[in-house]
Protein backbone atom coordinates (compact mmCIF):
# COMPACT_ATOMS: atom_id res chain seq x y z
CA UNK A 1 0.00 0.00 0.00
CA UNK A 2 1.06 3.57 -0.60
CA UNK A 3 1.36 4.29 3.10
CA UNK A 4 3.25 6.83 5.13
CA UNK A 5 5.49 3.97 6.32
CA UNK A 6 7.21 3.86 2.92
CA UNK A 7 9.81 6.44 3.90
CA UNK A 8 12.87 5.79 1.72
CA UNK A 9 14.05 8.98 0.06
CA UNK A 10 11.34 11.25 1.50
CA UNK A 11 12.68 14.71 2.15
CA UNK A 12 12.14 17.31 4.84
CA UNK A 13 13.16 15.31 7.90
CA UNK A 14 15.67 16.92 10.21
CA UNK A 15 18.91 15.74 11.78
CA UNK A 16 19.31 12.39 13.54
CA UNK A 17 19.77 12.24 17.32
CA UNK A 18 23.29 10.83 17.20
CA UNK A 19 23.77 11.38 20.94
CA UNK A 20 21.00 9.01 22.05
CA UNK A 21 22.30 7.09 25.08
CA UNK A 22 23.15 3.48 24.19
CA UNK A 23 20.64 1.40 26.14
CA UNK A 24 18.36 -1.46 25.09
CA UNK A 25 15.27 0.36 26.36
CA UNK A 26 14.72 3.92 27.51
CA UNK A 27 11.47 3.26 29.44
CA UNK A 28 10.29 0.13 31.29
CA UNK A 29 7.06 -0.02 29.24
CA UNK A 30 9.12 -0.28 26.03
CA UNK A 31 10.71 -3.49 27.31
CA UNK A 32 7.28 -4.88 28.30
CA UNK A 33 5.83 -4.10 24.84
CA UNK A 34 8.75 -5.84 23.09
CA UNK A 35 8.47 -8.86 25.37
CA UNK A 36 4.67 -9.15 25.10
CA UNK A 37 5.08 -9.29 21.34
CA UNK A 38 7.63 -12.11 21.60
CA UNK A 39 5.70 -14.09 24.20
CA UNK A 40 2.23 -13.83 22.66
CA UNK A 41 3.42 -15.22 19.33
CA UNK A 42 3.20 -18.72 20.85
CA UNK A 43 -0.60 -18.63 20.98
CA UNK A 44 -1.60 -16.33 18.13
CA UNK A 45 -1.81 -17.07 14.43
CA UNK A 46 -0.65 -13.86 12.77
CA UNK A 47 2.67 -13.83 10.92
CA UNK A 48 5.41 -11.21 10.57
CA UNK A 49 3.89 -9.80 7.37
CA UNK A 50 0.44 -9.47 8.94
CA UNK A 51 2.10 -7.67 11.86
CA UNK A 52 3.87 -5.27 9.48
CA UNK A 53 0.73 -4.64 7.42
CA UNK A 54 -1.25 -3.93 10.57
CA UNK A 55 1.40 -1.47 11.76
CA UNK A 56 1.42 0.22 8.33
CA UNK A 57 -2.30 0.88 8.76
CA UNK A 58 -1.85 2.94 11.93
CA UNK A 59 -3.23 6.46 11.35
CA UNK A 60 -0.52 8.37 9.44
CA UNK A 61 -0.10 11.05 12.08
CA UNK A 62 0.22 8.43 14.82
CA UNK A 63 2.67 6.44 12.69
CA UNK A 64 4.97 9.42 12.36
CA UNK A 65 4.70 10.72 15.92
CA UNK A 66 4.00 7.92 18.39
CA UNK A 67 6.97 6.17 20.08
CA UNK A 68 8.12 3.00 18.35
CA UNK A 69 7.16 0.43 20.98
CA UNK A 70 3.85 2.23 21.54
CA UNK A 71 3.16 1.39 17.90
CA UNK A 72 3.98 -2.25 18.62
CA UNK A 73 1.44 -2.23 21.47
CA UNK A 74 -1.11 -0.57 19.17
CA UNK A 75 -0.40 -3.18 16.48
CA UNK A 76 -0.80 -6.12 18.88
CA UNK A 77 -4.07 -4.57 20.13
CA UNK A 78 -5.39 -4.21 16.56
CA UNK A 79 -4.39 -7.80 15.75
CA UNK A 80 -6.20 -9.06 18.87
CA UNK A 81 -9.36 -7.19 17.85
CA UNK A 82 -9.03 -8.36 14.22
CA UNK A 83 -8.61 -11.97 15.39
CA UNK A 84 -11.60 -11.61 17.74
CA UNK A 85 -9.45 -12.46 20.74
CA UNK A 86 -10.25 -9.14 22.47
CA UNK A 87 -12.45 -6.06 22.11
CA UNK A 88 -11.52 -2.39 22.21
CA UNK A 89 -13.41 -2.09 25.50
CA UNK A 90 -11.41 -4.91 27.06
CA UNK A 91 -8.13 -3.40 25.85
CA UNK A 92 -9.12 -0.05 27.35
CA UNK A 93 -10.09 -1.60 30.67
CA UNK A 94 -7.23 -4.10 30.90
CA UNK A 95 -9.76 -6.72 32.01
CA UNK A 96 -11.45 -9.58 30.20
CA UNK A 97 -15.22 -9.31 29.74
CA UNK A 98 -15.32 -12.59 27.83
CA UNK A 99 -13.08 -15.56 28.41
CA UNK A 100 -11.71 -17.53 25.49
CA UNK A 101 -12.57 -21.19 25.20
CA UNK A 102 -8.96 -21.89 24.37
CA UNK A 103 -6.85 -24.69 25.77
CA UNK A 104 -3.61 -23.31 24.28
CA UNK A 105 -0.88 -22.82 26.84
CA UNK A 106 0.91 -19.47 26.93
CA UNK A 107 4.67 -19.39 26.44
CA UNK A 108 6.56 -20.13 29.66
CA UNK A 109 9.67 -18.38 30.99
CA UNK A 110 11.71 -21.58 30.84
CA UNK A 111 11.14 -21.79 27.06
CA UNK A 112 12.16 -18.23 26.20
CA UNK A 113 15.86 -18.86 25.49
CA UNK A 114 15.05 -21.81 23.22
CA UNK A 115 12.39 -19.81 21.34
CA UNK A 116 14.94 -17.01 20.85
CA UNK A 117 17.54 -19.45 19.53
CA UNK A 118 15.12 -21.04 17.04
CA UNK A 119 16.00 -18.53 14.32
CA UNK A 120 13.14 -18.82 11.87
CA UNK A 121 13.89 -19.35 8.20
CA UNK A 122 11.58 -18.11 5.46
CA UNK A 123 12.92 -19.98 2.43
CA UNK A 124 11.82 -23.27 0.90
CA UNK A 125 13.93 -25.65 -1.21
CA UNK A 126 10.76 -26.82 -2.98
CA UNK A 127 9.74 -23.31 -4.10
CA UNK A 128 9.81 -22.20 -7.75
CA UNK A 129 13.22 -21.85 -9.47
CA UNK A 130 14.82 -18.43 -10.02
CA UNK A 131 14.35 -16.83 -13.45
CA UNK A 132 17.15 -14.31 -13.03
CA UNK A 133 20.86 -14.83 -12.38
CA UNK A 134 23.55 -12.58 -10.90
CA UNK A 135 24.50 -9.89 -13.40
CA UNK A 136 21.04 -9.77 -15.03
CA UNK A 137 19.64 -6.31 -15.62
CA UNK A 138 16.15 -5.78 -14.23
CA UNK A 139 13.64 -2.99 -13.74
CA UNK A 140 11.38 -2.67 -10.68
CA UNK A 141 7.66 -2.46 -11.42
CA UNK A 142 6.29 1.03 -11.77
CA UNK A 143 2.98 0.08 -10.22
CA UNK A 144 2.47 -1.81 -6.97
CA UNK A 145 -0.35 -4.14 -6.05
CA UNK A 146 -2.77 -2.92 -3.35
CA UNK A 147 -2.36 -4.41 0.11
CA UNK A 148 0.95 -5.22 1.76
CA UNK A 149 4.13 -5.15 -0.31
CA UNK A 150 7.86 -4.95 0.30
CA UNK A 151 8.61 -3.07 -2.90
CA UNK A 152 9.47 0.47 -1.76
CA UNK A 153 8.20 3.35 -3.89
CA UNK A 154 11.65 4.88 -4.35
CA UNK A 155 12.86 2.09 -6.65
CA UNK A 156 9.63 1.74 -8.67
CA UNK A 157 10.34 2.08 -12.39
CA UNK A 158 14.11 2.13 -11.86
CA UNK A 159 16.77 -0.12 -13.38
CA UNK A 160 19.05 -2.28 -11.26
CA UNK A 161 21.23 -5.36 -11.41
CA UNK A 162 20.80 -8.74 -9.71
CA UNK A 163 23.72 -9.28 -7.32
CA UNK A 164 22.50 -12.37 -5.43
CA UNK A 165 19.84 -15.09 -5.69
CA UNK A 166 18.42 -16.37 -2.41
CA UNK A 167 16.10 -19.14 -3.60
CA UNK A 168 12.36 -19.04 -2.92
CA UNK A 169 11.20 -17.09 0.14
CA UNK A 170 7.72 -16.60 1.61
CA UNK A 171 6.02 -13.92 -0.48
CA UNK A 172 4.93 -11.12 1.86
CA UNK A 173 2.28 -9.62 -0.43
CA UNK A 174 0.22 -12.78 0.02
CA UNK A 175 1.45 -13.88 3.44
CA UNK A 176 0.15 -10.64 5.00
CA UNK A 177 -3.30 -11.61 3.76
CA UNK A 178 -3.24 -15.19 4.99
CA UNK A 179 -1.92 -17.04 1.94
CA UNK A 180 1.49 -18.69 2.24
CA UNK A 181 3.30 -19.04 -1.08
CA UNK A 182 6.94 -18.84 -2.19
CA UNK A 183 8.68 -16.73 -4.79
CA UNK A 184 12.35 -16.35 -5.76
CA UNK A 185 14.09 -13.57 -3.85
CA UNK A 186 17.04 -11.51 -5.11
CA UNK A 187 19.35 -8.80 -3.90
CA UNK A 188 19.17 -6.03 -6.50
CA UNK A 189 21.71 -3.19 -6.64
CA UNK A 190 20.55 0.22 -7.87
CA UNK A 191 23.10 2.91 -8.64
CA UNK A 192 22.43 5.97 -6.48
CA UNK A 193 22.58 8.13 -9.61
CA UNK A 194 19.72 6.06 -11.09
CA UNK A 195 17.53 6.83 -8.08
CA UNK A 196 18.44 10.38 -7.06
CA UNK A 197 19.27 13.32 -9.31
CA UNK A 198 21.67 14.80 -6.75
CA UNK A 199 23.77 11.61 -6.74
CA UNK A 200 24.97 12.08 -10.34
CA UNK A 201 28.63 11.15 -10.67
CA UNK A 202 28.72 9.10 -7.45
CA UNK A 203 29.62 5.39 -7.40
CA UNK A 204 27.33 4.83 -4.40
CA UNK A 205 24.60 2.19 -4.63
CA UNK A 206 21.52 1.01 -2.76
CA UNK A 207 20.82 -2.73 -2.41
CA UNK A 208 17.34 -4.11 -1.82
CA UNK A 209 15.99 -7.64 -1.41
CA UNK A 210 13.16 -7.96 -3.93
CA UNK A 211 10.84 -10.79 -4.97
CA UNK A 212 10.69 -11.94 -8.58
CA UNK A 213 7.23 -10.57 -9.37
CA UNK A 214 8.45 -7.08 -8.39
CA UNK A 215 10.90 -7.21 -11.32
CA UNK A 216 10.97 -7.42 -15.11
CA UNK A 217 13.94 -8.18 -17.35
CA UNK A 218 15.49 -4.96 -18.63
CA UNK B 1 -5.73 -12.59 -4.16
CA UNK B 2 -6.28 -10.07 -1.42
CA UNK B 3 -9.35 -8.48 0.04
CA UNK B 4 -9.25 -4.93 -1.33
CA UNK B 5 -10.96 -3.68 1.84
CA UNK B 6 -8.54 -5.39 4.23
CA UNK B 7 -6.68 -2.18 4.94
CA UNK B 8 -9.90 -0.23 5.47
CA UNK B 9 -10.93 -2.81 8.06
CA UNK B 10 -7.61 -2.60 9.93
CA UNK B 11 -7.74 1.19 9.70
CA UNK B 12 -11.19 1.13 11.35
CA UNK B 13 -9.82 -0.97 14.21
CA UNK B 14 -6.92 1.46 14.70
CA UNK B 15 -9.31 4.43 14.79
CA UNK B 16 -11.54 2.68 17.34
CA UNK B 17 -8.54 1.87 19.51
CA UNK B 18 -7.33 5.44 19.18
CA UNK B 19 -10.56 6.73 20.70
CA UNK B 20 -10.81 4.04 23.42
CA UNK B 21 -7.31 3.62 24.79
CA UNK B 22 -5.51 5.92 27.23
CA UNK B 23 -3.00 8.19 25.49
CA UNK B 24 -0.04 7.30 27.76
CA UNK B 25 1.94 4.39 26.31
CA UNK B 26 2.82 3.00 29.77
CA UNK B 27 -0.90 2.65 30.61
CA UNK B 28 -1.80 1.07 27.27
CA UNK B 29 0.98 -1.49 27.59
CA UNK B 30 0.02 -2.29 31.19
CA UNK B 31 -3.62 -2.79 30.19
CA UNK B 32 -2.55 -4.96 27.26
CA UNK B 33 -0.43 -7.21 29.49
CA UNK B 34 -3.15 -7.54 32.19
CA UNK B 35 -5.77 -8.43 29.61
CA UNK B 36 -3.61 -11.03 27.86
CA UNK B 37 -2.81 -12.67 31.20
CA UNK B 38 -6.51 -12.79 32.15
CA UNK B 39 -7.32 -14.31 28.76
CA UNK B 40 -4.77 -17.05 29.33
CA UNK B 41 -2.69 -15.94 26.34
CA UNK B 42 0.31 -14.65 28.27
CA UNK B 43 2.43 -15.54 31.29
CA UNK B 44 4.05 -12.45 32.83
CA UNK B 45 7.07 -14.48 33.84
CA UNK B 46 7.77 -15.17 30.17
CA UNK B 47 7.58 -11.40 29.58
CA UNK B 48 10.10 -10.91 32.40
CA UNK B 49 12.37 -13.51 30.80
CA UNK B 50 12.37 -11.75 27.40
CA UNK B 51 13.12 -8.42 29.09
CA UNK B 52 16.00 -9.96 31.02
CA UNK B 53 17.39 -11.71 27.93
CA UNK B 54 17.47 -8.48 25.89
CA UNK B 55 18.64 -6.30 28.79
CA UNK B 56 21.33 -8.50 30.32
CA UNK B 57 22.50 -11.05 27.77
CA UNK B 58 21.94 -10.10 24.16
CA UNK B 59 23.40 -6.86 22.85
CA UNK B 60 26.16 -5.37 20.67
CA UNK B 61 28.80 -7.37 22.57
CA UNK B 62 27.53 -10.52 20.82
CA UNK B 63 28.08 -8.93 17.40
CA UNK B 64 31.48 -7.60 18.49
CA UNK B 65 32.62 -11.15 19.35
CA UNK B 66 31.72 -12.26 15.82
CA UNK B 67 33.65 -9.35 14.29
CA UNK B 68 36.73 -9.97 16.44
CA UNK B 69 36.74 -13.64 15.50
CA UNK B 70 36.43 -12.81 11.80
CA UNK B 71 39.45 -10.50 12.12
CA UNK B 72 41.63 -13.20 13.68
CA UNK B 73 40.36 -16.42 12.08
CA UNK B 74 40.46 -16.29 8.26
CA UNK B 75 38.55 -19.55 7.61
CA UNK B 76 35.79 -18.36 9.99
CA UNK B 77 35.61 -15.05 8.16
CA UNK B 78 35.13 -16.92 4.87
CA UNK B 79 32.31 -18.97 6.38
CA UNK B 80 30.78 -15.83 7.92
CA UNK B 81 30.70 -14.00 4.60
CA UNK B 82 29.35 -17.08 2.79
CA UNK B 83 26.55 -17.90 5.29
CA UNK B 84 26.27 -15.60 8.30
CA UNK B 85 23.45 -17.57 9.94
CA UNK B 86 25.46 -20.79 9.95
CA UNK B 87 28.69 -19.12 11.09
CA UNK B 88 27.18 -17.37 14.13
CA UNK B 89 25.54 -20.65 15.09
CA UNK B 90 29.04 -22.15 15.41
CA UNK B 91 29.60 -19.60 18.16
CA UNK B 92 26.27 -20.40 19.83
CA UNK B 93 24.97 -16.96 18.87
CA UNK B 94 21.97 -17.94 16.74
CA UNK B 95 18.82 -16.04 17.64
CA UNK B 96 15.86 -13.81 16.84
CA UNK B 97 15.89 -12.54 13.23
CA UNK B 98 19.14 -14.31 12.36
CA UNK B 99 17.74 -17.05 10.11
CA UNK B 100 19.11 -15.28 7.02
CA UNK B 101 22.05 -13.22 8.32
CA UNK B 102 24.16 -11.50 5.65
CA UNK B 103 27.51 -10.00 6.64
CA UNK B 104 28.86 -7.22 4.41
CA UNK B 105 32.53 -6.25 4.62
CA UNK B 106 33.95 -2.74 4.69
CA UNK B 107 37.14 -2.18 2.69
CA UNK B 108 39.39 0.80 1.97
CA UNK B 109 37.12 1.64 -0.98
CA UNK B 110 33.65 0.52 0.19
CA UNK B 111 31.60 1.61 3.19
CA UNK B 112 28.42 -0.30 4.04
CA UNK B 113 25.39 1.20 5.74
CA UNK B 114 22.28 -0.70 6.91
CA UNK B 115 18.71 0.63 7.07
CA UNK B 116 15.12 -0.59 6.91
CA UNK B 117 13.07 2.01 5.05
CA UNK B 118 9.75 0.13 5.35
CA UNK B 119 9.81 -0.79 9.05
CA UNK B 120 12.65 -1.57 11.47
CA UNK B 121 14.39 -4.81 10.43
CA UNK B 122 17.62 -5.30 12.40
CA UNK B 123 19.81 -8.27 13.44
CA UNK B 124 18.29 -8.17 16.92
CA UNK B 125 19.62 -11.54 18.06
CA UNK B 126 23.19 -10.33 17.49
CA UNK B 127 23.07 -6.59 18.26
CA UNK B 128 20.20 -6.46 20.75
CA UNK B 129 17.46 -3.85 20.50
CA UNK B 130 18.04 -1.28 17.80
CA UNK B 131 18.65 2.35 18.76
CA UNK B 132 15.66 4.69 18.51
CA UNK B 133 17.35 6.71 15.78
CA UNK B 134 17.48 3.60 13.57
CA UNK B 135 13.67 3.47 13.70
CA UNK B 136 13.01 7.19 13.18
CA UNK B 137 11.46 8.53 10.00
CA UNK B 138 14.53 10.75 9.54
CA UNK B 139 17.03 7.88 9.40
CA UNK B 140 14.76 5.64 7.32
CA UNK B 141 14.07 8.42 4.81
CA UNK B 142 17.59 9.81 4.55
CA UNK B 143 19.93 6.80 4.74
CA UNK B 144 19.11 5.66 1.19
CA UNK B 145 19.08 9.13 -0.34
CA UNK B 146 21.84 11.05 1.39
CA UNK B 147 23.98 8.47 3.20
CA UNK B 148 27.03 10.75 3.18
CA UNK B 149 25.14 13.53 4.97
CA UNK B 150 23.80 11.02 7.50
CA UNK B 151 27.30 9.61 8.07
CA UNK B 152 28.66 13.12 8.58
CA UNK B 153 26.16 13.66 11.40
CA UNK B 154 27.59 10.53 13.02
CA UNK B 155 31.10 11.97 12.63
CA UNK B 156 32.07 9.79 9.66
CA UNK B 157 33.67 11.69 6.76
CA UNK B 158 34.28 9.62 3.67
CA UNK B 159 36.83 10.41 0.98
CA UNK B 160 35.35 10.78 -2.50
CA UNK B 161 36.96 7.54 -3.68
CA UNK B 162 35.09 5.50 -1.04
CA UNK B 163 31.78 4.21 -2.44
CA UNK B 164 28.81 3.89 -0.10
CA UNK B 165 26.81 0.68 -0.36
CA UNK B 166 23.46 1.00 1.42
CA UNK B 167 21.53 -2.16 2.37
CA UNK B 168 17.77 -1.64 2.68
CA UNK B 169 16.43 -4.64 4.65
CA UNK B 170 13.26 -5.22 2.61
CA UNK B 171 13.02 -9.03 3.11
CA UNK B 172 13.98 -11.46 5.90
CA UNK B 173 17.72 -11.06 5.32
CA UNK B 174 19.36 -9.14 8.15
CA UNK B 175 22.56 -7.22 7.58
CA UNK B 176 25.65 -6.86 9.76
CA UNK B 177 28.59 -4.70 8.73
CA UNK B 178 32.05 -6.20 9.22
CA UNK B 179 34.21 -3.12 9.94
CA UNK B 180 37.88 -2.88 8.96
CA UNK B 181 40.35 -4.02 11.58
CA UNK B 182 42.31 -0.98 12.74
CA UNK B 183 46.07 -0.96 12.16
CA UNK B 184 48.31 -1.47 15.20
CA UNK B 185 46.20 -4.32 16.62
CA UNK B 186 48.14 -7.27 15.18
CA UNK B 187 49.03 -8.81 18.54
CA UNK B 188 45.66 -8.15 20.21
CA UNK B 189 43.51 -10.97 21.61
CA UNK B 190 39.95 -11.55 20.36
CA UNK B 191 38.56 -10.18 23.64
CA UNK B 192 40.59 -7.00 23.38
CA UNK B 193 39.58 -6.57 19.75
CA UNK B 194 35.88 -7.15 20.57
CA UNK B 195 36.03 -4.29 23.07
CA UNK B 196 36.76 -1.71 20.34
CA UNK B 197 33.91 -2.77 18.05
CA UNK B 198 31.03 -0.33 18.43
CA UNK B 199 27.36 -1.05 17.78
CA UNK B 200 27.29 1.76 15.22
CA UNK B 201 30.24 0.25 13.33
CA UNK B 202 28.18 -2.92 12.83
CA UNK B 203 25.25 -0.82 11.48
CA UNK B 204 27.61 1.30 9.40
CA UNK B 205 27.22 4.66 11.16
CA UNK B 206 30.78 4.38 12.53
CA UNK B 207 33.87 3.51 10.45
CA UNK B 208 37.27 4.20 12.00
CA UNK B 209 37.38 2.35 15.31
CA UNK B 210 39.21 4.02 18.18
CA UNK B 211 41.76 1.90 20.01
CA UNK B 212 41.11 3.54 23.37
CA UNK B 213 38.35 1.08 24.35
CA UNK B 214 40.62 -1.93 23.88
Amino acid sequence: MDGVHDLGGRQGFGPIDVNEPEAPFHEPWEARAMAINRAVSAVTSWNIDRFRFTRENIEPLDYLTRPYFDQWAQTIAALLVGSQLATCEELAAGHAAHHLGTTAQPQRAKDVEAVNKAAKRYDSPSGPPSRFAPGDKVRANLLRAPGHTRLPAYVCGHAGKIVACHGAHVFPDRNAHGVQSYEPLYTVAFQAAELWPEAAGRRDCVNLDLWESYLAAN
Amino acid sequence: MTDPHDHDHIGDIHRQLHSHLPPEPALRVKALESLLVEKGLLDSEAVDAWVELYTEKIGPKCGARVVARAWTDAPFKQRLLADGALAVKEMGLEGWALGHLKVVENTALVHNLVVCTLCSCYPVGLLGMSPNWYKTAAYRARAVREPRAVLKEFGVSLADDVAVSVWDSTAELRYLVLPERPPGTDDWSQDRLAAIVTRNAMIGTDRTLALTRG
